[in-house]
């Protein structure tokens, strides 16, 4: 297949998802509590817009807060660890057991410590990008190529010369690679901090409205999510190719 | 300071573990280059060949004896040293001229004008290079677009482009096939005639040690020490075709039995 029918069939398959789901909802009389119809969903979008906008600015800022400074750790932590085989070996059993607390459980925890808000949403958006973003970071440092770093030592290049020449530029595929993942990671922290702990934002809006029985509401608020994290997504994506294409041998 | 004693090791073993688990990499091995000379050094795999390139690169320590540079010990001063390898490790973000300028970057003193000269008279040495090796057209392509042998000849630049006191090479033209290492061995033999580099080579092809080098060395079995040291006095340039010569076939199977013969003959005395 062409990449230009590839496109076309993957832009198909999702406009017919859309369609067979309004269809089926018509076609058994879905109720719009249980399931409310695309349609209905973009109906509500559009009634509730201003309602929306404020929680929506408010998740996009702390998944953006958070993403910043899980980036800003996550880069010098793996730095750090790549750069050294023993701080390498050292910290990633710490790193494999910090990862693998579920980090819903740790909002209540930074909502004790910082009250219900803002700042928890940050925390929570931050720490759970933080890891992807170290292991990739490192893991591009750590497996520079023996006989290259060979070339290097035997030009007497010091340890930051050869991190800086070598090390640096090859992780970056492996670092635009996990930010991609990691703000969507950021965003699934951001709204689950938002529902537990906070009166604003998408996650927040999403509770109350499902508790006044407002399903299509959810349902745009998923949607307005769904519209944030693509974007953003989508603009990793692009900066990867912009500045990482050689990894997948494009001309630049 | 004699001509010969460019480069002197004495007495240098290296072993490696310690007590009962001690390996001895390489034996206590004498060996000395004169200024300008192209040596090979050859021998069957895991002999040690490329523990001593690594040792004179300074990349390991020995751990008996001294390995002397211009007559006084190495680490002294420092040595420049060009290396190449088996595999190219050319950088794949960067444009083969770029991967050629690094070490201009990297080794004093050229690095202390790496900015001010680096469009201008570096450029210019890098090119003056890569045209001598026919990759001039090449320049601006990344490594990914090159055949392996173009990418080897890139590596040999390199190598070269810092003006080395020392060039280094380990088995460079092992994964390239048989028309583009022969092909290679050619470039490498103009390289050495048009710019005198002290080469120490690590092979275990007998034909391209032969047709390289001014001298072989042959290294027996781990853990190695050199048991021949032979002159090859083939006059330069050697044209690829001097290699099926019957003095020239006669020296590789020379150096062969060399080779092939020690493991059997140790393996009957211990038995």
């Amino acid at each position: 297949m062409s990449p230009r029918t590839q496109k076309f069939a993957s832009a198909g398959l999702i406009v017919s998802v859309f369609v067979l789901w309004e269809l089926i909802c018509l076609a058994f009389g879905i109720s719009e509590l249980i399931l409310p119809r695309p349609t209905q969903i973009v109906g509500a979008f559009l009634e509730y817009a201003p309602a929306i906008r404020p929680h929506a600015w408010q998740t996009l800022y702390t998944t953006m807060v958070g993403f910043f400074f899980g980036v800003l750790i996550g880069l010098s932590l793996g730095v750090l660890i790549g750069s050294s085989k023993l701080a390498y070996d050292t910290c990633y059993p710490l790193l494999v057991g910090i990862s693998s607390i579920p980090k819903v459980a740790v909002v209540p925890i930074f909502v004790l410590w910082f009250g219900a808000g803002t700042v928890p949403a940050i925390l929570t958006a931050m720490i759970i990008c933080i890891f992807p973003i170290v292991v990739n970071v490192s893991t591009g440092i750590a497996t520079v190529e023996p006989e290259l770093e060979d070339v290097m030592r035997s030009l007497k290049a010091s340890k930051w010369e050869i991190l800086w020449n070598v090390g640096l530029p090859r992780s970056l595929p492996y670092f635009f690679a996990s930010l991609k993942v990691a703000i969507t990671l950021s965003f699934v922290g951001s709204v689950i901090a938002e529902t537990v702990a906070s009166n604003k934002g998408v996650g927040n809006m999403m509770l109350i409205a499902s508790s006044s029985f407002n399903v299509p509401l959810v349902f745009s608020g998923l949607m307005v999510l769904a519209t944030m994290g693509i974007s953003l997504y989508a603009i990793f994506a692009f900066v990867e190719r912009r500045m990482a294409g050689w990894a997948m041998r494009k001309d630049l | 300071m004699s001509r010969s004693d460019y480069v002197k090791l004495e007495g240098v073993g290296v072993t490696y573990g310690l007590g009962p688990d001690q390996t001895e990499a390489l034996c206590p091995t004498d060996l000395s280059l004169s200024e300008g000379d192209f040596v090979a050094l050859v021998g069957p795999s895991g002999c040690g060949k490329s523990t001593i390139l690594k040792l004179v690169s300074e990349l390991l320590k020995p751990t008996q004896g001294n390995i002397f540079f211009g007559g006084r010990e190495l680490g002294a001063r420092p040595v420049r040293v060009g290396m190449a390898f088996q595999s190219a490790s050319l950088l794949p973000w960067m444009s083969i001229r770029d991967n050629v300028m690094l070490p201009l970057k990297i080794v004093p003193p050229f690095k202390s004008d790496y900015r001010s000269k680096r469009g201008g008279e570096y450029r210019d040495r890098v090119d003056a290079l890569l045209e001598q090796v026919g990759l001039l057209d090449f320049a601006d392509k990344n490594p990914w677009q090159l055949s392996g042998g173009m990418m080897q000849r890139a590596n040999l630049c390199r190598a070269l482009v810092h003006d080395p006191d020392l060039l280094l090479l380990d088995e460079p033209f092992g994964a390239l096939d048989q028309f583009t290492r022969e092909e290679l061995w050619q470039t490498m033999q103009d390289l050495w005639l048009a710019r005198k580099p002290t080469v120490l080579l690590v092979t275990h092809d007998l034909r391209e040690a032969a047709y390289l080098a001014n001298r072989v060395c042959v290294m027996s079995p781990r853990p190695g020490r050199i048991i021949e040291d032979r002159a090859v006095t083939f006059e330069r340039p050697r044209p690829i075709d001097a290699t099926f010569e019957p003095a020239f076939v006669k020296l590789v199977q020379e150096l062969r039995s060399q080779i092939v013969h020690t493991p059997t003959g140790k393996r009957s005395s211990a038995a």
